[in-house]
């Protein structure tokens, strides 16, 4: 699905991680952990095309994102749900149509049909489904972007932080989500510096976590 | 043809791109004034050159078809040359008419500078023929070789001296308008450019949502394109009409007089401003498109 190969990123002359190998296969579960600033957020976006690698190759669905032109990347977006740190949504829209935006940005917003009430009840947001997202709580924004990162079926969904902004059930609720996403067969990734998060899914489904610091990736241990 | 059903479609648009991207109130504005103020000054520009173009046309064809001899000769001799050279001019082939001007009429040219009741008979001034031409034109060179010879008064003015400078101003003014319209559509594109720079910045939170959930840059330029066109062909249509009914309400020439002659249209060139609208329109998609596409790869 992804994959990156002795990938480093350099901005401002400092390098933020160098000789970064990572697969991720199909249907697989991992957590990526590590300390603030490391670079978690950064490694998210080298999987979806936001930034560019400045050494080695990230290949998306078997194509170098390096080679891959603003279009192409557009159309990667479509197969890669990501839920990103900062929820961000079109304020004016409800958030039904915030969901279903990637159908309604791919041309496809007329196959929703009975599938948006369906993904809104599965999130629990059957409510809030007219509310504008600034009406919403933290934990129903992450939600709302869980359902948004999904609509398209996506092979691939990038979580950054998920858990960031909202309490510890909330957290289990959606990492429940996350969890049946990944019994569907996506593959999960999970940036998050919440290890009970992770001790939680552990039990779950088989994850493998990952650790990102002192500029390596490495695999950790069985500590978590 | 495709290029033509495509602009039909991005006009009618996708209500949903539509809404994605929120209108913002103030550049709209913005645009329609710009784009209507420009189609109002646009009618001008067009009506002088077209009025430019018609006065030169019509002084060079009047100026061409008459021509004036002049006859300064000592009182006593001046009937009988006038009377030698109207015999000449009857005889030269491409002369329709040949009218020696009345006192009146001599009196009446002369008065501007004179003042009326100019005792003209009793000046020595020049007796004046008018010469009428038939299509085919006469023989200059030839015609003053035999006036020459038969009355050494006569002076020979076919206009060539004051045509040209006039004609020239005419057509130097036509130029005038051609490229005060090449200006405003420039400045129309220009400022639209602007318009559509400030919208898109106020929109990039909308856009790299859009760009985040798979949006191609095509998809989030045509919401802005489609409605920075329209507004450019709503405000230039307006433009255009308040434009025209200026051009209507101008002072009729024949009453103000020959000299601010016809600024205006006449029969089919009534349907030249029409063309204001979607020139408007055609720019502002072109100047919209390249803003678009070009702050969406800045952008994000």
């Amino acid at each position: 699905m992804i994959a990156l190969e002795n990938v480093a990123y350099t901005y401002g002359g400092g390098e933020l991680f160098s000789g970064v190998d990572l697969t991720l296969a199909p249907g697989s579960f991992h957590f990526l952990t590590g300390p603030s600033g490391a670079g978690k957020t950064t490694l998210l976006k080298l999987c979806y095309g936001e930034l560019t690698a400045t050494a080695g190759h990230v290949r998306v669905f078997d194509q170098d994102t390096r080679s891959m032109d603003r279009d192409a990347i557009a159309m990667t977006r479509r197969r890669i749900g990501v839920v990103h740190q900062d929820c961000q949504f079109l304020d004016h829209l409800s958030v039904g149509e915030n969901v279903m935006l990637p159908l309604t940005v791919a041309g496809r917003g007329a196959e929703v049909g009975g599938n948006l009430k369906d993904l809104l009840g599965w999130v629990g947001l059957t409510a809030q489904a007219d509310q504008l997202p600034p009406q919403l709580s933290g934990g129903e924004r992450q939600r709302a972007a869980v359902a948004r990162a999904v609509i398209m079926s996506p092979d691939v969904i990038l979580a950054d932080e998920p858990t960031g902004n909202i309490d510890w059930e909330m957290s289990q609720r959606l990492l429940t989500l996350l969890i049946e996403l990944n019994k569907m067969g996506k593959t999960v990734l999970v940036a998050t510096h919440d290890l009970s998060l992770i001790r939680t899914a552990k039990a779950q489904v088989a994850t493998r976590v990952l650790r990102l610091k002192d500029r390596r990736l490495q695999l950790a241990g069985a500590d978590l | 043809m495709p290029f033509l059903s495509r602009i039909m479609a991005l006009l009618a648009g996708d209500p949903q791109a539509d809404r994605t991207v929120p209108p913002t109130g103030y550049t709209a504005r913005l645009t329609l004034f710009t784009s209507a103020a420009m189609a109002f000054l646009a009618v001008f520009a067009l009506a002088l050159s077209l009025a430019t173009g018609r006065l030169a046309n019509r002084w060079s064809a009047e100026l061409a078809q008459t021509s004036t001899l002049r006859i300064s000769a000592p009182v006593d001799q001046l009937a009988a040359q006038t009377r030698a050279a109207l015999i000449v001019l009857e005889t030269t082939p491409g002369v329709a008419q040949a009218r020696p001007l009345t006192a009146d009429e001599q009196r009446a040219l002369l008065a501007p500078w004179f003042g009326p009741d100019l005792p003209v008979e009793t000046l020595p001034i020049p007796q004046l023929i008018e010469i009428i031409e038939d299509s085919d034109g006469y023989d200059a060179t030839g015609l003053r070789a035999r006036l020459q010879a038969e009355v050494p008064g006569a002076v020979l003015d076919d206009h060539t001296r004051w045509r040209e400078p006039l004609v020239a101003a005419a057509g130097r003014l036509r130029t005038l308008g051609l490229v005060a319209i090449l200006l405003i559509a420039a400045s129309t594109g220009a400022m639209i450019t602007l318009a559509a720079n400030a919208a898109l910045a106020a929109s990039a939170q909308v856009i790299r949502v859009m760009r985040l959930v798979g949006a191609r840059d095509i998809y989030i330029a045509r919401a802005f394109v489609r409605r920075f066109t329209l507004r450019a062909l709503t405000g230039a249509t307006v433009g255009m009409i308040a434009g025209i009914l200026a051009v209507m309400l101008l002072p009729r020439t024949d009453v103000a007089g020959g000299f601010l002659t016809g600024l205006g249209f006449q029969g089919a060139h009534w349907l030249w401003p029409l063309v204001i609208p979607p020139l408007a329109a055609i720019v502002a998609f072109f100047a919209t498109r390249a803003a678009a596409l070009r702050t969406l790869r800045e952008q994000s």
